[in-house]
């Protein structure tokens, strides 16, 4: 009973280690380019927290969390030029499925 | 310290939350459910940056997350899938390859977790706020500042990659 009564770094690392699972089984299995990316802000959620739990129960101080800040910031950027780029690619294929953007291969 | 029982409470329903919607997020058939899904994902995560004396990263999180990119995304899907039909919008493929991957992965994770002894010191939840601003403003003054140079490379990029093209015949005016 211990393990469920005593929160320590082994929770949180398992949290996100399940989150980055989902995410890797996202960016996999989906040929939706939207999916894809949200398996991708699935996985840098994962790092994140693994980042600042990391910083509260080993490293104390402040880094993990200076670090988990760039990650919310590259995040929202790649999300908003990922998000342009599929706009444009389902303008010139009238799809969004990634297995059927192929062009590269003709 | 000794953890009082709301704390572990909350712990685990901000745990179930995280991983329910993630499960959801992963393994839904329709695009539109992950989408909202993730929503919960972002929530419980932000509850665990509280729980782990990151209340700034919490607000952020919610902010920019939720505010911003889960509004992007959901945008993005209403835009471009045509929704109601469940097999164009997420079919799967290589769920058995993916299956083994991941086990394979959180096989590594597991055992390099369990084999290291982390010198784990529990602390008390403090607000870090404060310590992070003065953070940002004096050792990580330059990543900052490249930081603040991305968003803005990313939202002028965004733009000129997301406008529709100006037609040849249409410019001469």
């Amino acid at each position: 009973m211990d393990f469920f009564t005593n929160i320590g770094l082994i929770h949180y690392l398992t949290a996100a280690a399940v989150l980055f699972g989902f995410g890797l089984f996202c960016i996999i299995t989906r040929r939706h380019a939207v999916g894809i990316l949200l398996g991708v802000e699935l996985i840098l959620n994962a790092a994140a927290l693994n980042f600042v739990a990391f910083e509260h129960f080993v490293a104390g101080g402040i880094t993990g969390q200076v670090f988990t800040v760039f990650i919310i910031c590259l995040a929202a950027s790649e999300a908003a030029i990922a998000l342009a780029i599929v706009l444009q690619v389902f303008r010139a294929h009238k799809t969004i499925i990634a297995d059927e953007i192929a062009d590269m291969k003709n | 310290m000794q953890q009082g029982p709301l704390f572990v409470a909350s712990f685990w329903a901000l745990f179930l939350l995280t991983v329910g919607s993630a499960g959801i997020v992963a393994l839904s058939r329709n695009v539109i459910y992950s989408t909202i899904a993730l929503l919960g994902t972002f929530l419980g995560i932000a509850g665990m940056y509280i729980q782990l004396s990151a209340d700034f990263l919490a607000a952020v999180q919610v902010l920019v997350y939720v505010g911003g990119t889960l509004t992007l995304i959901l945008f993005a899907v209403m835009l471009t899938a045509k929704i109601e039909n469940i097999q164009t919008s997420n079919t799967w493929r290589g769920r058995s390859v993916a299956f083994v991957v991941i086990m394979f992965v959180l096989l590594i994770l597991g055992r390099v977790a369990n084999s290291t002894s982390w010198p784990a010191v529990t602390r008390e939840a403090m607000p870090s706020t404060a310590k992070l601003g003065h953070a940002f403003l004096s050792e990580f003054m330059l990543p900052f500042e490249i930081a603040s140079v991305v968003l803005l490379g990313a939202m002028i990029g965004a733009v000129v990659l997301a406008r529709r093209a100006v037609k040849s015949g249409s410019d001469k005016e």
